[in-house]
């Protein structure tokens, strides 16, 4: 086979490729159904999205370990600026704004953010000699290099994002080898601290959508809708679903943003309880994939940010799929490769391409204080 | 700072290697627990979920039924359905009150008056209680209406049916009207019928006696709808089941020339067929236009209503006590002969006579009296002497077999029976001693004395034909004919030809005469004071509340009986005002035109028909109202029911 493709493309991570492809390719038809049985406005251009995505991310995949560590802290820079600038705006034009319009894609630096903190999270415990792992000046960079993004982004308000770039950084922080106490402190503050943070920083739409989803069916038309009709298209779906193209929920209006954050609603109530194993199977071995990479790098940094992406990933779609089902407040946070929307889908492959490129420079073994 | 020595990369090396395991693991316990509540939803919950996924979908709309039609005895609509365009809000479907109604307020011109109401009803709503905007659309309204219906969430456009009642206020007291069940209703029988928009319930007299009966069953259309409420398509439908329909006895043509020919008069007409009782007619005027109440009043028209003193609310009919004055002499004739008073026994009236101990004056001076004469002369001096002479206990228990002071038996809401004075009545009601006066008064239909309308004309059914008939609203083909009452032959003739004197001889009703070559009519008049003397001679030149009721009962042919019929003017200034009336409506019974060749003469001058004439005080009332708009408090909400019931006449000397 080698002998008639050319190396260079023979080489290039087909396997991932396909698997992205193939959940792609499920969005794909899961949007033309939502709109109707149209290519227009969200599946065609989801899969153009999806290919120029793809040849971004296998670019990506050629620059090599000394580059991501070259750029971690001034993409960090400028993202930051970025989220000031959108700010900035926002409080020049009036009412909030989250994105920087680009001509051809509308940019939410927020989003970027959340590849941007593993980046720079991951290069500052590279940076940091194993010896100091235990002690204050491991932690409060770590603190210092969120402050910033996280109040900017809370500022939005999208607690959704802030939730995700914490936890990114958190993850890594925890495989760089921060003590376990820490985090099970940490674990215990939160559980202390989170009934608090509820009653003075939520905003009240926030708050809502909190308690709302422990019993939707107590608010169906306020913010308990969402999920309501988010379930009832799960449900209705059973085993198989109700087939292409015959989805009521979705095609009746009932199950709101049922191509965006609730995606996944539309296609359970058409493919029913196999097209969900289908994605979450895919997914599966996407994070396989993702921390067979981590494993496999040489160097630390490589080790931390391959680990960080898979796991930004991970809670993009975990955060998703509970929330739609039922399991989790409602936080705006899309489904990868299969949620409408250009921004996440650009972060996302941008996650793949620096995986991609990890995968193909693994590194030597020995970083700077081996 | 000393664990920190013991830390190499190749330990940090083992500890990533650890802790991705670690999340690695979570990852996958997340993803089964996902599975497995994904199965969960989807499984074990599936019947659950698609039911309620179907109920979004399905959208079953109850279609009101077509509401059972009142016929008359020939079989023409007193009350029927016409189809109809209406819209109605929904208040708890609703997003944005103001815009909406702005809106809607464009499409269909709805003027300020309608706005105030359908705003004053939104604040009062219950959320789940339809508001009605407007009824009797055209097409392009409705259309208009149902094309932005995706930016006007909560509003309901629908294609129905409404009820008519093609002679308006003619009918309004007997037949009722309907309207929107109340929230008590709801509570009562939490059926979605109840708050569909279009249906309607019966909210008084027939409409809601015989509710069962003229309700019929509501359809049902499944339609798919989107969350907006837009209909996407039709799945099926089941056709309503209209209600039954219901004959009554009246003669709808008669009751619509009665109640025009009062005119602008506050007074009452009643009918009755003497061979079985039925009431061909019964009609008090001035009435509301139940139409109007069907579609929700406004309150402007309600507070007209409810101000005017001819109380236009009331049903002065079966609720209308008048002191029956002269009208109760043949009655008493009656009384008097088969008490054993020979009718060629006779008095002398010397402008009165002396009773007793004390001298009671008649409004004449009638010389020799004989029971025929005292009938067609209506001389007072006559009843006071042989009324005295038979005991008016025995007198009362006549009246009362005649029909005076019962209740019958008819589908209405309630009657006002009156009061036949006597002894043993006075004794339990006042604690006193049954006195000279009291029978002198009791006579000729004064004092305690009160009678309805109704009553007047089953008095005058039964005098006519000596047999106990009684009132019938409902057509029933078997009746068996009414039983006699006892009567002589000779007795019946007797009074049957003083009555006819009283019209067509030398009587006090000589303009009451039949404009007709072969039929005689007999009757009586009747004049009830209203205050004393001493305030006011209640004729027609005094101011209206103190003129006297004008009454007259009659009968035609006089000696074949065929109908009878009572007529009442409130403060009509005597019976003059009366017998005119029941002239003409009898004169309908044989010669429709020319009765209303007269009526069209008489309306010219009264300013129109009925309804041009309530349209017009309609438009003056709002005009005097305007000035003080800002000012003017909205009624209570309507019901003719809510009008005090009473009357004004006291009892005469």
């Amino acid at each position: 086979m080698s002998d008639f493709i050319p190396a260079p493309i023979a080489q290039l991570p087909w396997k991932t490729i396909l698997l992205l492809f193939v959940l792609a390719s499920f969005g794909f038809v899961v949007l033309y159904s939502a709109a109707g049985g149209s290519l227009t406005p969200w599946a065609g251009l989801h899969m153009i999205r999806f290919m120029v995505f793809v040849v971004m991310a296998i670019v990506l995949s050629r620059f090599k370990e000394s580059f991501w560590k070259t750029m971690a802290f001034p993409v960090y820079g400028v993202v930051v600026l970025m989220l000031l600038g959108v700010e900035l705006i926002g409080a020049v034009g009036g009412g909030s704004q989250r994105w920087l319009n680009l001509g051809f894609i509308r940019l939410q630096p927020s989003e970027l953010m959340k590849v941007a903190i593993i980046l720079a999270v991951a290069r500052f415990y590279d940076l940091l000699p194993p010896s100091q792992i235990r002690t204050w000046g491991a932690i409060w960079p770590l603190f210092a290099l969120l402050a910033v993004p996280c109040a900017l982004i809370l500022l939005q308000p999208d607690l959704g994002t802030t939730i995700t770039v914490i936890a990114g950084a958190l993850t890594i922080a925890f495989l760089a080898g921060l003590p376990l106490r820490l985090f099970i402190g940490g674990g215990a503050a939160i559980a202390v601290l989170a009934p608090l943070a509820y009653f003075f920083m939520l905003e009240e739409y926030q708050q809502r959508r909190v308690t709302t989803f422990l019993n939707p069916e107590n608010d169906p038309l306020g913010s308990g809708y969402h999920i309501s009709q988010s379930k009832i298209a799960i449900g209705s779906g059973g085993l198989f679903g109700k087939g292409f193209m015959n989805g009521t929920q979705s095609h009746l209006d009932y199950l709101p943003e049922g191509h965006t954050d609730f995606v996944f609603a539309t296609m359970a109530e058409e493919w029913g309880l196999m097209g969900g194993i289908l994605v979450l199977f895919c997914f599966f071995l996407l994070f396989r994939w993702g921390l067979g990479v981590a494993m496999n790098a040489k160097t630390r940094f490589s080790q931390l940010t391959a680990a960080g992406l898979t796991v930004t990933i991970f809670f993009y779609v975990a955060i998703n799929l509970m929330m739609v089902m039922g399991l989790a407040p409602v936080v705006g946070i899309p489904l990868p490769f299969l949620s409408h929307g250009g921004s996440s889908m650009m972060t996302i492959m941008i996650c793949v391409g620096i995986l991609m490129s990890i995968e193909r420079h693994p590194g030597r073994r020995g970083g700077a204080f081996g | 700072m000393k664990a920190a020595k013991t830390i190499s990369s190749a330990m940090q090396e083992m500890t990533f290697t650890r802790r991705a395991t670690v999340i690695g693991g979570l990852q996958v316990g997340v993803g089964v627990l996902l599975a497995a509540r994904m199965a969960y939803i989807s499984i074990a919950e599936n019947e659950r979920y698609k039911l309620l996924s179907e109920s979004n979908r399905v959208n079953l709309t109850l279609v009101p039924p077509r509401r059972g039609w009142l016929i008359d005895r020939n079989g023409k609509p007193i009350a029927n359905n016409k189809t109809d365009f209406r819209v109605d809000i929904i208040p708890d479907r609703l997003r944005d009150k103001d815009k909406t109604v702005a809106t809607l307020a464009e499409l269909l011109s709805l003027d300020q008056e309608e706005l105030e109401r359908i705003n004053k009803e939104l604040a009062q709503a219950n959320s789940f209680q339809p508001i009605q905007v407007a009824t009797g659309l055209d097409w392009e309204e409705y259309a208009a209406v149902s094309v932005r219906l995706p930016d006007l969430p909560g509003v309901s456009p629908r294609q129905g049916f409404s009820r008519n009642y093609p002679t308006g206020p003619a009918i309004g007291h007997l037949v009722g009207y309907v309207g929107i069940a109340s929230a008590e209703d709801y509570k009562e029988n939490p059926d979605p019928i109840l708050i569909t928009p279009g249906y309607k319930i019966g909210k008084d007299a027939l409409e809601k006696i015989f509710e069962d009966r003229l309700q019929g069953k509501p359809g049902a259309k499944r339609v798919e709808v989107t969350a907006r409420g837009k209909i996407v398509r039709e799945l099926n439908t089941h056709p309503d089941t209209p209600g039954k329909p219901l004959q009554l006895t009246l003669d709808i043509d008669l009751q619509e020339y009665a109640a025009r020919r009062l005119g602008v008069e506050s007074g009452s007409v009643v009918v009755i067929d003497t061979h079985s009782g039925d009431i061909l007619a019964m009609a008090s005027m001035p009435s509301f236009d139940p139409n109007s109440f069907s579609d929700g009043i406004s309150t402007v028209e309600w507070g007209m209503l409810s101000e005017d003193d001819h109380v236009p609310l009331r049903n002065k009919i079966l609720k209308g006590l008048y002191p029956p004055g002269s009208t109760v002499k043949p009655m008493h004739a009656m009384a008097f002969l088969e008490a054993g008073v020979q009718p060629s026994d006779t008095i002398i009236c010397g402008g009165g006579r002396r009773i007793g101990n004390r001298f009671f004056h008649c409004w004449g001076n009638h010389g020799q009296v004989d029971m025929a004469k005292g009938i067609y002369q209506s001389c007072d001096s006559y009843f006071y002497h042989f009324a005295q002479e038979v005991g008016f206990a025995k007198v009362a228990d006549y009246a009362k077999l005649l029909g005076m002071g019962q209740e019958f038996p008819l589908p209405v809401s309630s009657q006002f029976y009156g009061t036949v004075p006597s002894p043993a009545w006075l004794e339990k009601k006042y604690k006193r001693k049954w006195q000279t006066y009291d029978t002198v008064n009791s006579s000729i239909g004064q004092g305690y004395y009160l009678a309805n309308p109704l009553q007047l004309a089953v008095m005058a059914a039964r005098l006519a034909t000596g047999r106990k008939l009684m009132p019938h609203l409902l057509i029933d083909k078997n009746r068996k004919p009414a039983p006699s009452l006892g009567f002589t032959d000779d007795h019946i003739a007797y009074v049957r030809e003083a009555m006819s004197e009283v019209v067509n001889g030398r009587g006090t009703a000589g303009r009451a005469k039949l404009p007709l070559d072969n039929v005689l009519m007999a009757g009586k008049t009747g004049t009830a004071q209203v205050v004393s003397l001493s305030v006011s001679n209640g004729k027609r030149s005094a101011p209206w509340k103190y003129r006297d009721h004008g009454l007259f009962i009659c009968f035609a042919p006089f000696d074949n009986p065929r109908y009878a019929c009572a007529v009442v003017i409130e403060h009509g200034g005597g019976s003059g005002a009366a017998y005119p009336v029941a002239r003409d409506v009898m004169t309908f019974l044989y010669d429709r035109e020319k009765a209303m060749n007269v009526l069209t003469d008489l309306e010219k001058s009264w300013g129109g028909t009925i309804q041009e004439r309530m349209d017009a005080d309609m438009a003056a009332y709002r005009a005097r109202l305007n000035p003080e708009k800002a000012s003017a408090d909205s009624a209570p909400s309507a019901t003719p029911e809510a009008a005090t019931a009473g009357t004004e006449a006291s009892a005469g000397d």
